[in-house]
């Protein structure tokens, strides 16, 4: 385990004065009161190149930073404070990692430098159903000659609405619920026969459904072996997981620090409601949840940045927590901010809501549990 | 030294060194080497162990060589935990000496205390106890009567505490005692040492719920104490006090953490078996044991992570507490799994297939754990007040 060095502390801050500068809570009031067309602000995402994030895990060959794991995470935490929308996970995290690990020189060369450069949106389309079960991939690819068609639905792909290209698992061989016989093939999301729905999400992000009807992917769109895509998908997912990890924590740290100070400032009874013991002492146990939970977020990027194969554990260890912390952090929130707490006017329903969204993507705290126990043999 | 040349050499020592009998998995308690001067060694291994390690001092590892220690640094301590663990070695020695007191006499104590109290300590030839609870003051312990007067080279104490840990067992206490009753309360309070043999000690055991007696209520009647073993300055012994307690609550904290004896899957897994898919056939005891075993991985990257953060100099105080409250109350919820897991077996107190009732007996024990060194309540208002800062707290 580590402490954060100086630089690591620099980006944290860095990143923790820009959002707040740049895309405080008030801007995603603004995408979701104006009904913005795309559900985040483009300038913002430019902004995020300069600021050497849109590359944190692409070498720098290819225009990243390469900051890795630890770097990503603190990253995402800072968004999570003050939730801002981007298409950051999608691309610089998980389209960025199965490129890096999975792509052809040609699918590296064309497309890691794009995202770098924030020029690029390209989402990953994996869930089928209402819930994550990435082994459950019905999608169909059905090789003719050197090229595949795809045919099947997707859903809950965030970005899928604005991106330039999708990566789609889609299964090649086998039944779903096999790890076997899953290929990724990367498209341009303008391809004949996709079809997408915008979905504006409770947390006023965005996803989007995909039906595929006899899309056309070339044997080169394959991104990695095709039929062997199951482990690139998991360390795509894996890095994502992580990184929306980290936003839960910055999502329930913030929540926290909120209703932190308002106990320090509403009076009731005559005193601040933060003299109540019964107040004080679930605080307090909720500052302990968040420290337990940054340690499992930190360990996770160690292990990632070590060896992205052998990190599920640990990423399943924090994605689980997060899912429970961070549903304790805003419940609590808006308790303890009573009336005020339900109203739209205070942001802490923004933050409750962000975090259901949270624990669904990339897998609920049921699917870590079983992930987590099953690397454990149990 | 390089790391990986230290990792080497404590594996090829501890290989030549460690007795087979010493890397048989602990019993716990039964297994557990105390030492003092009434100390019998359950075997020559056990002795020879601790003789090995402490020559090396390797029983207080980080501890300087001047007094008994090994002089490591935080990463080669680490090392050689891990590589007494990859041979299931057990430790050597446990003790209040190395877990409290020691901490506290290197930040606190003089020359001569340092010189005198830590090498007896690191090789396991004084057994202490701690004098802190008294009837009245447990978690109020400020609030604590026991006096010492000044008697010109002498204090002369008197007073009682009670839940002493082994009060009967210890050659020596460590003791807060007040010394100006008229300041107010924590400032009259100063931290002495002195031997359980002095004329005037007595103690007597305390039956517990798990049906052992580990603790005692301890009486001193004129016990006189030189002056020599004032630790610090006199009415400051508070800061001591506190000092030590976090040392302590660290370590009953890290209890809660995987490094404990029992592991949960493995009895789950041996009691009820797995399903066709290789999960746990009870999934109801299936989820407990996952949220256990997340929150033991958790807290001991917590440990880790504080350690790493304080040696940056980032450390943050007063966390032990967390620590303390989180170990301490998870470590409560594994005993009630392995309860679950063990089901009417687990409920035999009195016969040789449950080695009287080993488990049950833990399982009671356990319980004490978010009440000493400080209960859950005082911990969160620890985290209240000096990391929260909320008001009243
Ligand atoms: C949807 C909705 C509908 C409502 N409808 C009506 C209505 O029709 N008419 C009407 O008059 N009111 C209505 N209310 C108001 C409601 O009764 C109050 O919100 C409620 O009494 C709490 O008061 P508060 O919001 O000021 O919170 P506060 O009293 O400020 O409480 C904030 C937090 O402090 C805690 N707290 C306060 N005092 C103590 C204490 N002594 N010890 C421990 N903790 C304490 C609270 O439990 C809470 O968690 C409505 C509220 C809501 C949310
Ligand atoms: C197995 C065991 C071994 C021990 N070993 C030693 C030892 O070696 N040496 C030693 O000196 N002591 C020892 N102790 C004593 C231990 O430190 C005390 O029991 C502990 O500090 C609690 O004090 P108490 O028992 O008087 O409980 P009390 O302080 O009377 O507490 C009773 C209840 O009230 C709650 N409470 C108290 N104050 C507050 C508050 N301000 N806010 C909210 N809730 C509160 C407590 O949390 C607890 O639930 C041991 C105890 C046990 C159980």
């Amino acid at each position: 385990m580590i402490a954060l060095d100086e630089d690591r502390i620099m980006l944290r801050d860095s990143a923790r004065e820009y959002l707040t500068d740049k895309s405080p809570v008030s801007e995603l009031r603004r995408l979701r009161d104006t009904r913005d067309k795309d559900g985040f602000n483009r300038d913002l995402w430019r902004g995020m190149k300069d600021m050497g994030w849109t590359g944190i895990l692409i070498d720098e060959a290819n225009g990243g930073s390469d900051f890795g794991h630890v770097g990503m995470a603190l990253v995402c935490e800072e968004m999570g404070r003050t939730l801002a929308a981007s298409p950051f996970l999608s691309t610089a995290v998980m389209a960025a990692t199965a490129l890096r690990r999975g792509g052809s020189e040609e699918q590296k060369k064309k497309w890691l430098p794009a995202i770098s450069e924030a020029k690029a949106i390209i989402a990953l389309a994996v869930d089928e159903g209402r819930k994550h079960n990435p082994e459950g991939t019905a999608l169909k690819a059905e090789m003719s000659g050197n090229a595949f068609r795809l045919n099947g639905d997707k859903t809950f792909v965030v970005d899928g609405h604005v991106a330039d290209q999708i990566i789609v698992a889609a299964r090649t061989e086998g039944e779903p619920g096999k790890k076997e016989g899953i290929s990724l093939f990367l498209i341009d999301a303008k391809s004949p026969g996709i079809s997408i729905e915008r979905v504006v999400g409770v947390d006023s992000r965005n996803n989007a459904r995909i039906k595929f009807e006899n899309v056309h992917a070339a044997g080169t769109d394959a991104l990695g072996e095709v039929g062997k895509g199951y482990a690139l998908l998991e360390n795509t997912l894996n890095a994502g997981r992580a990184g929306i990890s980290a936003e839960m924590l910055g999502v329930a740290g913030e929540s926290f620090d909120r209703t932190l100070a308002y106990l320090k400032e509403r009076k009731q009874f005559g005193k601040f409601i933060g003299e109540f013991q019964a107040l004080q002492h679930r605080a307090a146990h909720l500052f302990g949840e968040l420290e337990l939970l940054r340690s499992l977020v930190l360990s996770a990027c160690v292990a990632l940045d070590k060896n992205p194969a052998a990190a599920g554990l640990s990423v399943s260890a924090a994605k689980f927590k997060a899912a429970e912390v961070v549903k304790l952090a805003v419940s609590e929130a808006v308790q303890m901010f009573g009336g005020m707490g339900m109203t739209d006017e205070v942001d802490i329903g923004l933050f409750m809501k962000r975090a259901r969204a949270t624990q669904e993507f990339l897998g609920d705290a049921g699917f870590h549990a079983d992930r987590f126990a099953l690397a454990q043999k149990f | 030294m390089s790391l990986e040349t230290f990792r080497q050499e404590t594996r090829e020592w501890l290989a030549q060194n460690c007795p087979p009998a010493m890397r048989k998995p602990s019993r716990g308690e039964p297994d557990i080497c105390w030492g003092g001067r009434n100390w019998k060694f359950e075997s020559d291994d056990q002795k020879i162990w601790l003789e090995r390690m402490a020559a090396r001092g390797w029983t207080v590892p980080m501890w300087p060589k001047e007094y008994g220690g090994g002089g490591l640094s935080r990463e080669e301590e680490k090392i050689l935990r891990e590589e007494m663990r990859a041979i299931g070695a057990r430790s050597p020695l446990e003790s209040f000496g190395i877990w409290m007191l020691g901490p506290a006499l290197l930040q606190f104590g003089n020359e001569a205390q340092k010189k005198e109290h830590l090498p007896k300590i690191a090789r396991g030839e004084i057994r202490w106890c701690q004098g802190y609870s008294e009837p009245g003051a447990g978690s109020d312990l400020a609030s604590l009567q026991t006096k010492a007067e000044d008697k010109g080279d002498h204090f002369l104490v008197n007073g009682q505490k009670i839940w002493t840990s082994y009060a009967d067992k210890a050659d020596w206490i460590f003791c807060l005692v007040r010394t100006d009753p008229a300041a107010p309360k924590h400032n009259g309070i100063s931290f002495v040492l002195f031997d359980m043999a002095t004329p005037g000690v007595s103690t007597k055991p305390i039956l517990l719920i798990s049906g052992k007696s580990p603790f005692c209520e301890t009486f001193f009647d004129n016990v006189k104490v030189p002056k020599e073993n004032l630790v610090g300055n006199l009415n400051e012994g508070w800061t001591i006090a506190k000092y030590l307690l976090t040392h302590e609550r660290a370590s009953i904290g890290a209890g809660g953490s995987l490094a404990g004896l029992r592991s949960l899957p493995a009895a789950a897994i041996k009691a009820v078996g797995r399903d066709q898919n290789g999960r746990l056939a009870d999934p109801f005891i299936r989820n407990d044991i996952i949220r256990a075993e997340i929150d033991g991985y958790a807290l001991l990257a917590t440990v880790e992570r504080y350690k790493a953060e304080a040696k940056a100099g980032q450390g943050v105080g007063s966390k032990s507490a967390i620590l303390k409250y989180a170990g301490t109350e998870l470590n409560k919820r594994r005993y009630e799994t392995f309860m679950t897991i063990a089901g009417s077996d687990g409920l035999e107190w009195e016969s040789e297939r449950s080695e009287d009732g080993t488990l049950a007996r833990e399982w009671l024990r356990t319980k004490a754990n978010s009440i000493e060194g400080g209960t859950s309540e005082v911990m969160l208002g620890i985290v209240a007040k000096q990391i929260l800062k909320l008001p009243g707290a």
